[in-house]
């Protein structure tokens, strides 16, 4: 190979090695970009999420074989114990329901009495959450429901304590979704103490959403819980957001910044709430506790 | 055809590459994790170099992108940049003792590294902080192990063909 005295070879040698690293480099470029500016059709999209799945999947095993293995293994009385308490717990939830329902009920009839429209019935459906580790600098989370069970790009995800994301991408049996906190989403919220609109963006950080561009006159304060306010169509109104933590001047000091803590547990539990749109069929829900 | 390089651990060392990007590892290591699909890349491209090496290295991280939901196109370049240097370098890297040879793949991670940063600084995603900036360090100790574990499966491949 090492011929001294002639240095074509040579040249030709890193002619070689370097310009099909300038092809790589160009087709990436072009690749970034496009996929940056959203010009990949999400046919395309899909179609990839749907040749990763498997990889995914099996990732998830360990995780679901330990799971599956520390069930099976712990002790009978810990496991009563448990049922006992998950009992309880839904005893008082019920409870609390069977008041959330005569308000609703009563809700609906003011309404209707005012003429007005809208609808605070909701149907969702669970989805489970993936247990894989997706790029750890974005705030994303990989769900097992996909087209095939009707989810769509742009449906909210939540879970008990409020708000979690929403939708992003959606392959035939699995979708990925955007958290809150990601630094590229923002929510339209509300404050429920003053009815104060703002706009909730995400920190990339999971426990803290920015509250940016407040007025100085604004009347809001620790503690104060921000609301989805449904402007904007995306998310339903009334789900919790999050709780003001600190409010302070921001950097160009004419405005204040509120940092919230998020209602939802992003970075916990393994089961969310898809919101379902489209016409509203109370049939639709949760599933029934088993028997 | 590269010598003795059987296609299944080939394959078999970047499907697990590829496969660790998105296992989930306990808390601060899942930011800090080592890239084990660069390893086993640079370890091909050391040991069997061929003509396809740069196209394989960029498929791969292509493939790697939709796992890992990043970007498309970020982990193809980074790897085909990697696998260059790698056959750049190969002469030097091929005789350096292990501990020389693991300092210097823990040079082309922290290039990786800053590769990564800049592409997501233009992207406008934030800069890496925390344990993420450990992940070069992490596939440097790597490294031996790794290099030892691939060269005995192929050394026992090439005993069993050969017999």
């Amino acid at each position: 190979m090492i011929q001294s005295g002639s240095p074509a070879p040579k040249l030709s040698e890193a002619a070689a090695g370097t310009l099909p690293l300038l092809a790589c480099i160009a087709l990436s470029a072009v690749l970034m970009v496009a996929d940056h500016r959203g010009d990949l059709s999400p046919a395309v999209r899909a179609t990839l999420s749907t040749a990763a799945e498997p990889v995914w999947r099996l990732a998830a095993l360990p995780a679901t074989a330990w799971r599956w293995a520390d069930t099976a293994l712990s002790r009978q009385d810990q496991l009563a114990d448990e049922n006992v308490a998950l009992r309880r717990e839904l005893q008082l939830r019920d409870a609390q329901l069977a008041r959330l329902e005569a308000v609703a009920r009563e809700n609906q009839r003011l309404r209707a009495l005012l003429g007005g429209k809208g609808d605070f019935r909701l149907a969702v459906r669970m989805a489970g959450i993936v247990d894989v580790d997706l790029d750890p600098w974005r705030q994303r989370v990989r769900l097992d429901r996909g087209s095939a069970d009707g989810v769509e790009v742009g449906q909210a995800v939540i879970d008990a304590g409020g708000m979690l994301g929403q939708v992003v991408q959606v392959s035939e049996h699995g979708a990925t979704a955007l958290l809150l906190t990601d630094a590229s989403h923002s929510v339209p919220v509300q404050v429920v103490r003053t009815g104060l609109r703002l706009v909730a963006v995400g920190t990339g950080k999971s426990d803290t959403l920015s509250v940016p561009n407040i007025p100085q006159s604004a009347d809001i304060r620790d503690g104060d819980l921000l609301v989805t306010s449904g402007i904007g169509g995306r998310f339903p109104a009334g789900f919790a957001v999050g709780t003001v933590r600190a409010v302070g001047p921001d950097d160009t000091r004419l405005f204040l910044r509120a940092e919230a803590t998020p209602a939802a547990q992003l970075d916990r539990g393994l089961e969310v709430l898809l919101v379902m749109r489209g016409e509203i069929d109370v049939g639709i829900g949760p599933p029934e506790p088993a028997p | 055809m590269s010598r003795d390089a059987p296609g299944w651990l080939r394959f078999g060392t970047l499907a697990a590459g590829l496969l660790f990007l998105v296992l989930p590892l306990p808390g601060p290591l899942d930011a800090a994790r080592p890239h084990l699909l660069a390893l086993a890349l640079a370890y091909w491209a050391l040991e069997a170099p061929g003509r396809g090496a740069m196209a394989v290295a960029w498929v791969a991280g292509l493939f790697a992108d939709v796992v890992g939901g990043t970007l498309l196109g970020e982990q193809a370049l980074r790897m085909a940049v990697l696998v260059f240097l790698v056959q750049r370098f190969r002469a030097q890297l091929r005789f350096f003792p292990l501990w020389q040879q693991s300092a210097a793949v823990g040079l082309l991670l922290l290039n990786d590294l800053a590769l990564m940063a800049s592409i997501r600084l233009i992207a406008g995603a934030g800069l890496p902080h925390g344990p993420a900036l450990l992940a070069p360090l992490l596939g440097l100790a790597l490294w031996p192990w790794w290099f030892l574990l691939v060269d005995a499966l192929r050394l026992r491949h090439r005993e069993r063909v050969g017999r």
